[in-house]
């Protein structure tokens, strides 16, 4: 008899010494459903393991876009950051420059200024060299009377 | 191990075709030990995120598989373990202790849901060679594999959660019926 069968594949099922095969057919032979009075208590068991077996996965699945786009992310910011500073600098050059211009003009200009100052001072000892000498002028008429 | 060098690298399909077989595997793994959908969801996705990450070094199907199931089995255990560690309870152990909710009632009516109750109190390895055999149907040296033990001690620990079912099932048989 079939079930005089099973009951002794249980028997070994539980010194866990069937095969999978012969798992399968414990199982197999609960499914039909005509189970033997004596072996109906095992049931629940053989049927929960292959209830068990169907569930399915039904989450997502990693996609690789998740990554690229990171990836895409990054070459994104560093060809900002790298034109941020490439920019500023850029910036700060032609700053420089036109300071650089700036103080020149104001070099050049400081120097007509004191050049011209210079040029002035220089007429103006002139003129009190000339101024001496009017001043030894009127001496020499004032002393010869 | 030794083949893996000159490997190219999987692209996504190659990727989905050696791991689509074995997500649902993954996932039932994770439910056993996790107990609730939603948690074992969670792990599979990460578990699946790891595996794609680290894809580079997957080029024997046979072992991916394995590779796979273990780092369920460690990632769900560290789940546990952090969840115990602070104190958190599961939400299915908050309401063993008190009298028989609607949802238990319910289940001890579906029979087959008695075992699923019946093995989530047992100890997490023998949780572990009940769902790789008699659900899973791996063979000793691969459920070995995956858990880091001797085929023979396999044996052991798989006929001791038969046991241990059998034993809580007739229990609660006994009480069904009388």
């Amino acid at each position: 008899m079939e079930s005089d069968k099973i009951k002794k594949l249980i028997d070994s099922y539980f010194e866990a010494e069937t095969t999978i095969a012969e798992e399968q057919e414990i199982r197999e032979y609960f499914r039909k459903g005509e189970v033997a009075p004596e072996l109906q208590k095992y049931g629940p068991m053989f049927d929960h393991f292959a209830q068990a077996k169907e569930e399915t996965y039904t989450g997502s699945m990693p996609r690789r876009s998740r990554k690229k786009i990171y990836s895409w992310l990054s070459v994104a910011a560093v060809i900002g950051l790298g034109l941020g500073l490439f920019l500023e600098n850029r910036y700060s050059e032609q700053q420089q420059e036109q300071e650089q211009e700036q103080a020149e003009y104001a070099y050049q200009q400081t120097r007509k200024a004191l050049q011209l100052l210079a040029s002035n001072l220089e007429r103006g000892t002139e003129k009190v060299a000339y101024l001496q000498e009017f001043e030894i002028a009127t001496e020499k008429i004032y002393n010869n009377p | 191990m030794v083949t893996i060098a000159n490997q190219p690298e999987m692209n996504q399909s190659e990727f989905l075709q050696a791991v689509m077989p074995v997500k649902d595997k993954l996932y039932r793994l994770a439910k056993r030990l996790l107990v609730s959908k939603e948690e074992a969801e969670d792990a599979t996705q990460e578990v699946l995120m790891k595996l794609w990450a680290g894809k580079k070094n997957m080029s024997n199907y046979r072992s991916v598989e394995a590779f796979a199931m273990t780092m369920t089995k460690n990632f769900c255990l560290d789940r546990l373990k952090s969840k115990s560690a602070g104190n958190l309870k599961l939400v299915h152990t908050n309401y063993t202790d008190s009298s028989p909710s609607l949802q238990q009632q319910v289940e001890a009516r579906d029979s087959a849901g008695w075992v699923s109750r019946i093995m989530e109190e047992l100890p997490e390895q023998q949780k572990l060679v009940l769902q790789l055999r008699d659900v899973e149907e791996y063979e000793f040296e691969e459920i070995g594999e995956m858990l880091g033990m001797n085929p023979t001690a396999v044996r052991v620990a798989l006929s001791r959660a038969r046991k241990a079912v059998r034993e809580k099932l007739l229990e609660k048989h006994s009480y069904g019926i009388g």
